[in-house]
Formats: C-alpha cells, structure tokens, sequence
C-alpha cells in the first residue's frame, strides 16, 4: 500500500465530485446550467437513509456485489501513487495487483448480476465481461510500454521516471500509452462513446443494466464505487501525461486535484461531441486501442534496443 | 525421504488391497479411503518438512529381474515438491471419493474402482521418485493404464468408451515418443538408462533439438498441451469427479515434470527452447481458455481450463529457460517459481472445482449447465466453495491462483524491461496474453457460476440437496487452503524456492521469494478488512431501516420465467464474438417465422478447432492411406494362418541369411 | 523538432491500420487524406530549418495539392458514382487484417533495424514507417475486392515509397520527386476511368469476377 493520510482522505473524500463535474461540463455544452457540484454527496446519504428490499430470487452473492466493487475500487486507489510528487514506495508487480483488484470487483459485479435472475441484468453481465476482456490487454501493454520506457516493475518507478525531455525524444510512445489508457478509462468507467450511462433504454445499456436491482445502501455503494474507480483511472491518466515533479506533498496533492477535474472536464468534453457507438463497434475500438498500444511497443522496444 | 516416498506407496497399495478385499463395499470405500487420507498425510507432512529443512538428494539402488535398467529411486527438491502437490491434491480426493463412490455401491465394483485409484495415486509416486528410465517408463505406463479403467467407469455410456479410446490412443502417442527419447539418450549416454549418467552428457545441437521435440511430444501430451490437448477435454469429464480431480489436478502435471526432467538430459538450454514452450504457452492458454468459455457442460469446461493453466506452467517455464539463457537469474527464479507453484495451485483449485461439479452431477443427475440454475441456495457450501475455487482459478486476488500468476507476470515484466530484442517482445506478448487470457477466465467463471448456482433454477422439477459432509469437508479444506496460500503467499514460497533455485541453476540471485510476495498479504487483508467494514457499515444503516424481500424488479416485467434467463451460451456469445475465427463452431437455427410463430430454436455447438480442422482430416487421410491394405483381408482363417506361416518362414530365412552359414 | 516527426510518422502508421480495419470506403478516403496531409509536412519538419529553401516549400505544397486535395476528390467521386459505400466481403476479415497489420509492423521495424542506409536519417522511425506503409499497401491491395480500395492500397503503396524517399531526399533531385507524383496523378486518373467503364459494364465494381474474363 502507497498512500499517506493525505492521499487517502483525498481517495475517500474528492471522487463524487468527477460525475458532477462531467454532468456540469455537459450541461454547458447543452447550454444549460447543470446539477450543483455536491449532487453526487447529496444523492449517496439520501440512498443511505433508505429502506432497502431485496429480490427473493438473489443470495449473498448479491449483496457482495456492491461491498467487493468498492472496496476493491478504494484498494486500487491505495495501491497507485496518487500525488503528484509520490513516486517513491510501492513494490514490484503492483501494476498487475491494481489491475487484478478493478478485475476482483468486475466478478463480483458480474455475478451479482446474474444473481437476479433476470434477463436485462445477464445481458449487461455478458456484454460487460466482453468489452473488459478486451479493454485489459490494451491496458497492460499500455503499462507495459511505461514499464519499459522506465525500466520499472512498479507504478512508482515507472512514473518516477518520466521526465518532461521524455516527451520531446519518446513522444509516439508516450502519447500511445495514454491514448490507450484514456480509451480504458472510457470503457471500464462506463462512459460515451463506449456506454452510456444516462440512457433510458435498458437494451442498449451495459454497466447501468447490471445494477437495475440495487436500490438503498447498495445502490449508494455501486455509485460510489463507480465514481472511485473513474477517480483511479484518472489518477493513473493523469500520471501517464504528467512527468514525475519535484515539488512538495500538498502542492502535488493540489496538481492531483486540479488534474483530475480537467480530466473529468476531458471526460465531458468527450460525451458531449461524441456519440455512441453501436454496440457491435465496441469491441473493434478497444481492439484498435490495444493494436494502438501494441505499435507503441514496437516502437519503444526498437528503441530500447539500442 | 526415500523411506517415506517407499512407505507412501506401500500404504496407498496396501489400501488399494483392502478395498477389493474388504467384504462389505461401503465399508471397504472408508477404510481405504482413510488409509489413502494417510497415507497421503505422510507423503505431505513428510516433504514439507524435507523442503523446510533442504535435505540433501538421496539414492538408492537395488537389483530387480529385468534385463534392462535397475531398481534405481531417489529424490531431490523437485521430487519432493512434486511429492506434495500428489499428496495435497490426492488426500482430498481420495477422501471426496469414498463419499462419490457410495451413491455407485449396489451397481458397481467400487473396490476394484478404488484399488485402481490406488494403484494410480501410487504410480504417480513412483514416477517422480524413480531415478531409472527403465523404472520411469514402466510406473507411466501403469498410471495410463490405471487411469485409463478408472475414465472407463461408466463404461455403458457409449461417449465414454469413446473418450476411454481417445485417451488410451493418445497416451500412447506420447509414451511411443519418450521410448524413442530414452532409446536415443540412452545411446548418448553410454548404454545406460541411469537419470544421474543421463544428466552428464552433452549432446549435439542438432541431437538436442530432436530430443526437444520428442519430450515435448511425450511429456505434452499428457500434459494436455496445444495441439497434444485433445484428449483431454473427452477423458476428464467422463472420469468420476475424484478421478477427474486427480488426473487434472496432479497426473497431467507430472507431464510438467517429466518435461523439467528431460531438460535436464539435453544439455544447456537454448533460448529458442524457451520461446518455443513460451508461444506453445500462449496458445494453450488462449485456445484452453476460448474453448472452455464455448462449453456447456460443466466438466468439460473445467477440463479446458486446464489446458490454459497448463499454459500458463508452460509460460512460466519458458520465462524460466530464457533466462537461464539470457544470464539473468532473477528472471529463471520468478518464471520457475510461478510455474511451481501454479502446479500447486492448479491441483488445489481445480480439484476443488471438480469435486463440486461431481457434487452437482450426484445433487441433480445432469452437468449440462443450460438445465440448471439456483444451486446456490440447495448446496450453500459447494457453491461457497466452488466460488473460491472460480475466483482462485481466475487468478484474481486475494486467493491463491493471483500469487502465481502474478509470479509469472513479475516474470515477463522483469523479462520486458531488463532483456533486449526477441526475448523482450516475447515476454510483452505474455503480458498481453496474460491479460486476455485473465479477462477471459473471469467471464468464463462468472458464467459457470452464474449459471450454475445463481438465479433461479431453469428445470424447476429437480430438488437437489448439498453434498454429503465427506464430499463436503475435502471440498472445504480445498477452499481453505486456496485462501490460506492467498493470504499468506511467503508461506508456501518458502516450499517453492528450494526447487524453482534448483531449476533456475545459478544461485547467484538477490531475488528472495518470500519477500517479493510479502506485500501481496497485506493487499489481500486489506481489501478483507475493507469488506468487512463495508458490510458492517450497511448492516447498521439498515438495521434502522425496513428490509424487504420481493421479485426480481427486471424493469417492471411482471411475469418472468426461469427459461428467460441468460443461459451459458448467450453469455458467452458476444464474448466470443471478435475470436470466431479461432473457435470452430456450429449454429443450428429456426427462426420465428410469420405472424403468430409457433416455434423457433437456436443452438450453438463448438468443438475443437485443432480437432475438426487438423487432426479429424488428418486421421481420415491416413485411414483412407491405410484402407489399401483392405486387399489383404479376407476374413477367411486358413488365410490368415497362411500369412503367419510366411511371415515366419521370412524371418526364418531372414535370420539364417544374417548368420554364416556353418556346417 | 524530433517529437514532432515522430508524431507524425506515427499518425502515418495509425492512419495504415485504420484504413486496414475499417471497412467503410468514405473512411478510407479521409485517412488517405489525413496521410497525405502528414506526408506533405513531414518534409520541411524534416530537413527544413531557418534557412529553408524554396525547393522544400514549394514540394509540400505540390504534394500537399495532390496527395490531400486532388486524389481524394478524384476517389470521393469515383465512390460517389460507382455507389459503392462498403467493402462488403474481404478475402481477409477485419479483425485478422488488424493483426496482419501490426506484425507488418513489427517487421517492417525489424527489416528497419537491420538495414543500414548510406547517409545519416533525422528521425530512427522514418525507414520502418515507410517500409510498414509499403507493406500495409500491398496487404491492402491484395485482401480486397472492390477497385477502389485497391487504388487505396497502391496510394498507401506509393505513400510508402514517398517516405523511403525523404531518407535519401538530399540525394534525390526534387524535379524527380514532382515527376513521381504526377505519375501518381496520372495513375489515379487512369484507374478512375477504369473503375467508371468497368461499372458501366458490369454493374458492381468487384475486381474478383474479373477473373471470368479469362477465356
């Protein structure tokens, strides 16, 4: 675990901001004014304050659901350096663990999917377990790429190591990477134009339709769940455009802050000129994301090389 | 350790007696099933101990009546190592079986099934303790064999004699391969057939390869390695489920250790070695994986799982060779142990997983998965424990599966970063692999578990009932030692380094094992303890609360029926949709048709591309090839004793013309 | 300077693969553009500097007229007439020209490595680039069906041979480099007639059942 008490409460505290600040920026693209920044707050504790009912049909596996998502979500978050002045600690291979917590709680959701029975909820499980199969490849060759670029085995040697001059020389590479990761962080977050989560039409949903059945406490969980692995992706997006910074904890604790609402921002930007893709698309982009990445690494190892 | 590897067999064959013996079947069933427990309790205790403490490799020779070879065993590290896997695995299977067994007493000779699962269970013994090829090949053999009546159980059911062929068939393929490797080694060495003068000679390069691809040939197929994979996915399932956890769980790795051994005989190793066993890993574990997500029934989607976990060995193994070639010993510790300790793992799990799938069969009659639905709520611990299994198996945190998979991981990310050109663009390409292969493993379980054990029960007529307590306790103590290996990885490292140190050769390595997976327990406890705070906190935010029981909400829709469910099939489809072209499937469709359509059906079959595409028309050519000699057969008996006396006047005539002629 | 030769060679790379994965016809064209318009720049970002001569200019703006303006309007309204939208059946599905088209890649930067050019290049991507150009035409040019796509693939082809071009532009004489591109126009002008007569003739534009032509 790489985190001290400021990065934490930050991991606790800031990520329900990024769906409003999104809502917001795609208000202004509408031209209308837009949710209160502290919507996402305010939506969580009314569902806390809620009777709660559950299908006959479901067991604990459903109502694991909701607790292994976040809970693996906030551990990711631990796992990856959050300020942008922490790139020192964490272990070899904390890479895959990250990657591999977001997966632990991808099964659970799934499983509490088809733990409802109903048909809608197994449609989305399916289609869910398609596009992440797709989309984790792109993300480990991504990370790969980092990896190698700095010789590093863990996410702080690999963001310690970058340097603005890396840019100038190794610019395809790294510019690659963090196209990769930005389609990741559209697929896995459940945004346009991979998914849409403001769609009314459960057919052509993926993430919303397999928490249908959540309501009350759990349902607030699966928000906040949500909001804190947008904020993680971020994190790691964020680490991948930004080089490493000699500053001071609180000033790269600001950064982070600044730097995850221009990527919330980005994410808003995104949904409001883009469409979605037809469903059958879906999978073709996050292949093309991971061939993307997968000519990045040509590049990087030929450069290597030398 | 050779006393206690002699005492373990003479104990599992002593038990394999008792049970054909024993008057009374149910009660021969526990009595061996408890001396085979024991017996298999020594063999763990005992190794784990000479793997703590590092005793040194002992041999002993004695004079047998065969011609050839000597009565030659040993042991080492790896022997050991592999001695625990075969106890661990082996123990709870034994014990799962006398209560599988029990429901088959009035029909069946269960004695002679246990006595022949006794002998298997003792001749894998022997062959990772024999030190002789002799001796090897003749304890393989009798482990095929063994296994071969114990696949043939139901021999009435006409799939299953099939898959009894196919196996018999196969094994054979690969045993033919290793007679032809010892016969070559055996001329390299000398005119011996001794593993240590095996060992000692260098060998051509050319020499070399050929002996490659013959041990990859012998030992892959039982392996169950792509494109020697083929048996596999028909034997495991028609075996009873303690059979089936056993041949997958340990008998296909000692493939893995035959082929460990046999690098030994060759010689250095080269680095095309390793990149050939890393790309036959990838494709097995690709392959496995996408076949496995097509299948409906349960065992035979365990089965294909196994052929990717023995991929990802395979991986490992690979990453381990090449850095042995490339000098980097820190690479072919991290690639061995992960292999280790995935052979490990694997038997845990999936044993595991195959026990509950047997526990289902006996609970409800079927293993096709579209007919079931909601075991969960009938058999709370098999399903617990087969969750444990599928989230270990998927090699996701915080059980035991993630620990070597992440070794093998560490493995290629070291191999990316610190090795140039060729090797490095292999070891990403076992990144990205691995990453596909995991987010395809994840679907695959969600889906068998989903379909299985949640949602409502699609044939609503069955009432199963959960296991008996001796099925379910092996199940459990499988379970718990998945998430004992999980929670504490530097334990069972501890077992592993000894032996992936004597593999990886160079001792010249930092790299201390424990250490390197340390952190993993505290990423494991934490989210743990994450958890559980989280369900505390809800349970007193709605202890305040009305907590209501109601239908499935599904958007309103008032009258659902378990048949509208998302079966196995139509999960898997849109996954398997962008890999069409590696999968060989077939569609069977009626489609609605006019106004008020009466019936509509929609099937999705798939076998196995390697099969269908390249061995089905490679056997037809050579029956066609072979169906010239049809001539010759008449069916008459004069004949063919004509044949016989001519061949033997043939060789007669053939002998004499050899030898000089002496008057 | 470097960064941004690299970044366009590598938008010149990913415009390769798209036109490799898509099967849209109009979505060709606009990435045929795109690399026209990359191919028309790189060369002043290469070789130009502050005493750039009137040579390079005027090439990027002839190139930049032909390969960006006027060859797209040629096979925009060739699509237009044949009305032909989609490359409805490869010889080569989508997903496996994709892969085709990176290990390509992968080769094209192996074959790079190897191979030693006679004076020094600005940028270590440029030969790869051009040789994965080159082959990801030929792939083109030989797993579809459809005329046009196939005039894609030999422009991609010809957009690959331009690129090996700037690594000996100095040298190379830069009349010869015009002479090339109007070989180009030419060509295209030619097989645009030649995809208009073999419509009017038989209907559809699938260059596959030019084969029933054989006796």
């Amino acid at each position: 675990m790489n985190g001290n008490a400021l990065d934490l409460a930050i991991l606790v505290l800031v990520p329900p901001l990024l769906p409003a600040v999104i809502a917001r920026t795609k208000a202004f693209f509408a031209g209308r004014r837009g949710q209160p920044l502290l919507q996402p707050y305010r939506d969580i504790l009314r569902l806390l304050r809620k009777d709660a009912v559950y299908s006959r049909t479901t067991t604990w596996v459903f109502r694991a659901g909701p607790l292994v998502s976040c809970a693996t979500a906030l551990a990711a978050g631990a796992v990856l350096p959050l300020s942008a002045s922490r790139h020192a600690g964490g272990f070899s291979g904390d890479i895959v663990v990250f990657a591999y917590l977001l997966g632990l709680g991808r099964f659970f959701t799934m499983a509490a999917a088809l733990d409802t029975g109903s048909s809608f909820e197994g449609m989305g499980a399916s289609r869910e377990a398609a596009f992440s199969s797709l989309a984790e490849p792109a993300l480990f060759v991504a990370l790969a790429i980092l990896a190698i670029n700095a010789r590093a085995l863990s996410f702080a040697g690999t963001f310690g190591a970058l340097t603005w001059s890396m840019w100038g020389w190794n610019a395809p590479v790294l510019l690659v990477a963090c196209l990769a990761i930005g389609v990741v962080l559209l697929a896995e977050n459940a945004r346009i134009p991979i998914d849409d989560p403001n769609t009314h039409l459960e057919l052509t949903m993926v993430h919303e339709v397999m928490v249908l059945d959540h309501g009350s406490v759990d349902l607030a969980l699966v928000q906040y769940g949500s909001a804190v692995r947008l904020f993680v992706f971020g994190a790691l997006f964020l680490h991948t455009v930004l080089p490493h910074l000699e500053v001071s904890h609180s000033t790269g604790a600001a950064i982070l802050l600044a730097g995850e609402l221009a990527v919330a921002v980005m994410v808003g930007v995104v949904e409001s000129v883009m469409a979605r893709l037809r469903l059958p698309r879906v999978p073709q982009v996050l292949a093309g994301a991971g061939l993307l990445a997968a000519i990045g690494l040509i590049i990087q190892l030929a450069r290597s090389a030398r | 350790m050779i006393p206690l590897a002699l005492a373990v067999i003479g104990l599992l064959l002593f038990s394999g007696l008792l049970a054909l013996a024993w008057p009374a079947r149910r009660m021969a069933l526990r009595v061996s099933a408890t001396g085979m427990g024991g017996a298999c309790l020594l063999g763990l205790i005992g190794s784990a101990q000479s793997l703590i403490s590092g005793t040194a490799p002992e041999s002993l020779r004695a004079a047998w009546s065969l011609p050839i070879g000597e009565l030659h065993v040993g042991s080492d590290a790896l022997t050991a190592y592999f001695l625990l896997c075969i106890s661990a695995v082996s123990g709870l299977a034994a014990w799962y079986g006398a209560g599988y067994l029990r429901a088959y007493t009035d029909r069946r000779a269960t004695g002679v099934t246990q006595a022949l699962f006794a002998l298997l269970l003792a001749s894998m013994v022997g062959v990772v303790i024999a030190r002789d090829a002799v001796l090897f090949l003749v304890c393989w053999e009798v482990m095929t064999i063994a296994s071969f009546f114990l696949v043939t159980f139901e021999d009435e059911r006409s799939e299953v004699r099939r898959a009894g062929w196919v196996y018999l068939i196969a094994s054979h393929v690969g045993v033919t391969a290793l007679f032809v490797l010892f016969g070559v080694l055996y001329r390299h060495a000398g005119g011996s057939f001794d593993f240590a003068r095996l060992a000692g000679h260098g060998m051509q390069p050319g020499a070399a390869t050929a002996c490659f691809l013959l041990a990859f040939v012998g030992f892959g197929t039982k392996a169950g390695l792509w494109p020697l994979h083929l048996w596999l996915p028909d034997a495991h399932p028609a075996a009873p489920s303690h059979v089936s956890a056993v041949m997958s769980g340990v008998m296909i790795k000692l493939g893995i250790y035959g082929l460990l051994r046999a690098l030994a005989f060759l010689g250095p190793p080269t680095l095309w070695q390793g990149e050939f066993l890393l790309g036959i890993g990838i494709i097995s574990a690709l392959l496995g994986v996408l076949n496995a997500l097509a299948q409906h029934d349960l065992k035979r989607l365990l089965a294909y799982h196994s052929v990717e976990n023995m991929g990802i060995i395979t991986i490992g193994l690979g990453l381990g060779l090449i850095g042995q070639v490339r000098g980097n010993p820190t690479l072919a510790l991290l690639g061995y142990s992960g292999a280790l300790l995935h052979v490990l793992n694997h038997g845990l799990f999936k044993s595991l997983l195959f026990e509950a799938a047997g526990s289902i069969h006996h609970a409800t009659g079927t293993r096709e998965m579209s007919l079931l639905g909601g075991l969960a709520r009938a058999m709370p611990v098999t399903a617990l424990c087969f969750l444990a299994g599928a989230i270990a198996i998927c090699g996701l945190p915080p059980l035991n599966g993630f620990v070597s998979e992440w070794l093998v991981y560490l493995g290629a990310f070291r191999g990316a970063t610190e090795l140039g050109g060729g090797a490095a663009a292999a070891s990403v390409a076992v990144i990205a692999m691995l990453a596909l292969v995991g987010g395809l493993a994840v679907a695959c379980f969600v889906k068998a578990y989903g379909v299985v054990f949640l949602g409502e029960p699609r044939r609503p007529a069955v009432a199963p009932h959960d296991a008996s307590w001796s099925m379910r306790l092996p199940m459990a103590l499988g379970a718990l030692a998945c998430v004992g290996i999980g929670l504490w990885p530097a334990g069972i490292l501890a077992l592993v380094s000894r032996p992936a140190t004597l593999l990886a050769g160079a001792p010249g390595t930092s790299l201390d094992l424990p250490a390197t997976v340390a952190p993993l327990t505290s990423v494991a406890v934490s989210v743990a303890a994450l958890v559980v705070v989280l369900a505390l906190v809800r349970v007193a935010l709605l202890r305040r609360r009305e907590v209501r029981s109601a239908a499935t909400w599904a958007c309103g829709y008032e009258a659902p029926s378990p048949r509208m469910q998302y079966t196995a099939a139509s999960f898997a489809a849109p996954v398997l949709e962008p890999f069409a072209a590696l999968l060989y499937g077939k569609r069977h469709e009626e489609r609605p048709a006019g106004c008020f359509p009466e019936r509509a059906s929609h099937e999705v079959h798939h076998g196995d591309a390697a099969g269908e595409r390249v061995l089905v028309p490679l056997v037809l050519g050579i029956a066609r090839w072979l169906g010239r000699s049809r001539a010759i057969q008449h069916g008459r008996l004069q004949l063919y004793l004509v044949y016989i006396l001519i061949t033997l006047i043939a060789l007669m005539a053939w002998q004499l013309s050899r030898t000089p002629w002496r008057p | 300077m470097t960064a941004w030769t690299d970044l366009g060679l590598l938008g010149v790379i990913v415009t390769d693969l798209f036109v490799l994965s898509t099967t849209r016809i109009g979505a060709c064209i606009r990435a045929l553009t795109i690399q026209g318009i990359l191919l028309a720049v790189l060369p002043p970002l290469l070789h130009g500097g502050p005493g750039t001569s009137g040579q390079l200019v005027i090439t990027a703006l002839v190139t930049l007229l032909i390969k960006a303006v006027v060859i797209p309007r040629l096979l925009s309204r060739a699509m237009r007439d044949a009305e032909v939208r989609r490359e409805a059946q490869p010889f080569v599905s989508m997903h496996l020209s994709g892969l085709l088209g990176v290990s390509l890649v992968a080769f094209a930067f192996w074959v790079g490595r190897a191979l030693r050019l006679p004076i020094a290049v600005a940028s270590d991507l440029i030969l790869p680039v051009s040789l994965a150009t080159f082959f990801v035409g030929f792939l083109v040019l030989v797993s579809r069906r459809k005329a046009i796509t196939q005039v894609v693939g030999f422009l991609m082809l010809e957009n690959g041979v331009f690129l090996f071009g700037l690594c000996l532009t100095r040298a190379l004489p830069f009349v010869v480099e015009l002479a090339v591109l109007l070989d180009v126009l030419v060509g295209v002008f030619v097989m645009g007639i030649m995809i208009h007569h073999i419509r009017q003739e038989f209907d559809h534009l699938d260059t596959f059942e030019l084969a029933s032509l054989k006796e």
